[in-house]
């Protein structure tokens, strides 16, 4: 080994930790930022730098760098590409050896590649767009604690999508009223129904007589129409402590469904709710409060498709996708890529729907998408078409705002899905043929005609803030 | 409120259960049965029959009729067990399911002869 000497000072990033002519191994973690860099910066010293300052890298030289092998636990910044349609911008792409990170950490993953990096000088904008995860690291994650096939067999549903609703007004009710609202929703024909992410455990409901409450409706629900139901628990908490004491509660009265913010709640007490859940048979919904803070902007922060990978290894059975044909932000083909990354087995690197890498995630359960979100009857030919079976479809104002109330709207919606997905096996264009296939399944149920003539065919047509990179833009 | 429908599921009504995906629709006919057949076929999935008493409907173990029929893609012959289900069992619920065993699940499960609820 070449003996190296100490020069104190500052050496330019590109020295090190630009490698262009590098393979990455297959153990590596490989990112793939979008930089924007300083006014008199090139392409190569902004990557190497971003390389340098997510890894081993400080500003300066220090002599401690010569006790270890810095070599080899470098980040290597080893492409450049232009991002097309935008001249301000570029991919770099960089790998980092794995030993650097913890095993089973995405908290650690997430503190280097994500962290200092993103306020430093030397680049305007930076955005984090993809993350390969080696198989070597994926199995050192517990990964979602049940997962797609798993919940299947314990709710007993089978070759349709889940269908669920978020109960409103998502603040203020009381325990026994909210309660009322989930009873209803539940014996109207929904699977799942769902605490808003902002129901903790208010003065005006507190969590312990929700849950009560709620266990009641979804036995009755059960034992009144012969079906499997449930209801996401929120145990978001303050505190860890405070998250399993609820998680426990829920437990001891038989909840099959419980639910966690993970990115406000953190991806520690998420990780170690995922592994709670799996050691306790309880499935695992998980919202995505604040993901627009982060993935929105298009030159800085971290695209969803990552966040939605470390929630795959963080651990979570439900994650919320966007709906594309909502109010919600996404376009379609991106929204498809994640959606697949967050429930395929293999997926591979198609940039016509924003993938960079190719993702294995060997025997890793798969996580539901959850499409929820500013969508009634009139959606689902188009859902159905979209997601597919293996997803969680949530109509909020779309079930509770039906006119004769809450199990009308929740009927109407089965009645849509179900008609839906028996014309899609039937082999009909369900989205081109959508109308006709509603018309035909309201003759049969009154409360599907009066949802259709409530919501007509409203759609929402705003233009999606964070597109694709293309070309033609 | 004149207008508006009472909804009318009761835990004393046995009409109110209902058993999983197209129970909220109407009874398929034998033409329809057929269109999901060979859906399940299409598929690669392995066709299955199996029933029970429908007071027992929330076991997740139904009576298997015969063992499922691996490679069976005639559905003509899918048809006549599923058939021949229902002649040797009246009053039960009869459901065809599509095992998928890339997944290891249920890729269909649809009840298509309603028996007598209780």
């Amino acid at each position: 080994m070449a003996v190296k000497t100490y020069n104190a000072g500052v050496k330019e990033y590109r020295q090190t930790y630009w490698m262009p002519e590098y393979t990455p191994l297959d153990t590596d973690i490989l990112a793939c930022f979008k930089i924007v860099p300083q006014a008199g910066v090139d392409r190569e010293e902004a990557a190497a730098a971003v390389a340098a300052e997510s890894s081993t890298g400080t500003w300066t030289t220090v002599w401690t760098d010569l006790l270890t092998d810095l070599d080899y636990y470098k980040g290597r910044a080893y492409r450049i590409e232009d991002v097309p349609g935008d001249d301000t911008a570029f991919y770099a792409f960089i790998a980092y050896p794995i030993d650097l990170f913890e095993e089973g950490s995405v908290v650690n993953v997430f503190t280097s590649l994500v962290g200092n990096v993103f306020g430093f000088k030397a680049v305007r904008s930076l955005r984090l767009e993809d993350v390969r995860f080696p198989i070597a690291y994926v199995k050192t994650c517990g990964g979602p604690p049940h997962g797609i096939q798993v919940e299947r067999d314990m709710l007993n549903k089978y070759g349709r999508a889940l269908l669920g609703c978020t109960i409103k007004p998502k603040l203020g009710l009381s325990a026994k009223n909210y309660g009322r609202a989930v009873y209803e929703c539940l014996r109207g024909g929904l699977d799942l129904t769902k605490d808003d992410e902002n129901v903790n455990s208010q003065p005006f409901m507190r969590w312990r007589q929700r849950f009560d409450f709620v266990m009641e409706a979804i036995h009755k629900a059960e034992r009144e129409t012969g079906e499997r139901k449930g209801h996401y628990l929120n145990v978001t908490a303050p505190t860890p402590e405070e998250m399993y004491k609820r998680a426990e509660y829920a437990k001891e009265i038989g909840a099959p469904i419980i639910m966690h913010d993970y990115i406000t709640g953190g991806f520690c007490a998420n990780t170690g709710l995922a592994n709670w859940c799996r050691d306790n048979g309880i499935l695992l919904h998980i919202h995505r409060a604040m993901h627009a803070v982060i993935d929105r902007n298009p030159h800085h922060g971290i695209h969803f498709r990552v966040l939605a990978k470390i929630l795959r290894l963080s651990g979570g059975d439900h994650l919320h996708s966007g709906t594309v044909v909502g109010k919600l932000e996404g376009d379609r083909a991106s929204t498809l890529g994640w959606i697949d990354l967050m429930r395929e087995s293999f997926i591979k690197e198609d940039r016509s729907r924003g993938i960079f890498f190719d993702q294995d995630w060997g025997s890793m359960p798969g996580v539901f998408p959850v499409a929820s979100g500013g969508i009634h009857v009139w959606h689902m030919p188009a859902l159905v078409n979209i997601f597919g079976d293996d997803a969680c479809l949530q109509f909020g104002g779309g079930t509770l705002g039906h006119p004769w109330g809450n199990a009308a709207g929740a009927a109407a919606n089965r009645v849509a899905l179900e008609a839906c997905t028996q014309a899609r096996n039937e082999g009909r264009e369900v989205e081109k043929e959508g109308k006709d296939i509603l018309l035909a399944a309201a003759k049969h149920s009154p409360e599907l005609k009066v949802a259709m003539e409530t919501w007509k065919e409203i759609k929402f047509e705003f233009d999606t803030v964070d597109k694709l990179d293309v070309a033609h833009r | 409120m004149s207008d508006m429908q009472d909804y009318t599921s009761r835990l004393s009504d046995p009409a109110s259960r209902k058993f999983e995906t197209f129970s909220y629709l109407p009874a398929m006919t034998t033409e329809q049965i057929k269109k999901q057949v060979e859906y399940i076929v299409k598929k690669g999935w392995n066709p299955a029959v199996e029933h029970t008493e429908p007071e027992y409907l929330m076991d997740n173990y139904w009576y298997m009729w015969k063992l499922p029929m691996f490679g069976e893609t005639d559905v003509d012959r899918i048809l006549a067990e599923c058939e021949a289900c229902r002649k040797a069992n009246p009053n039960n619920h009869v459901r065809l399911v599509g095992y998928d065993n890339f997944t290891q699940s249920q890729g269909a499960a649809m009840v298509i002869f309603r028996g007598k609820t209780v």
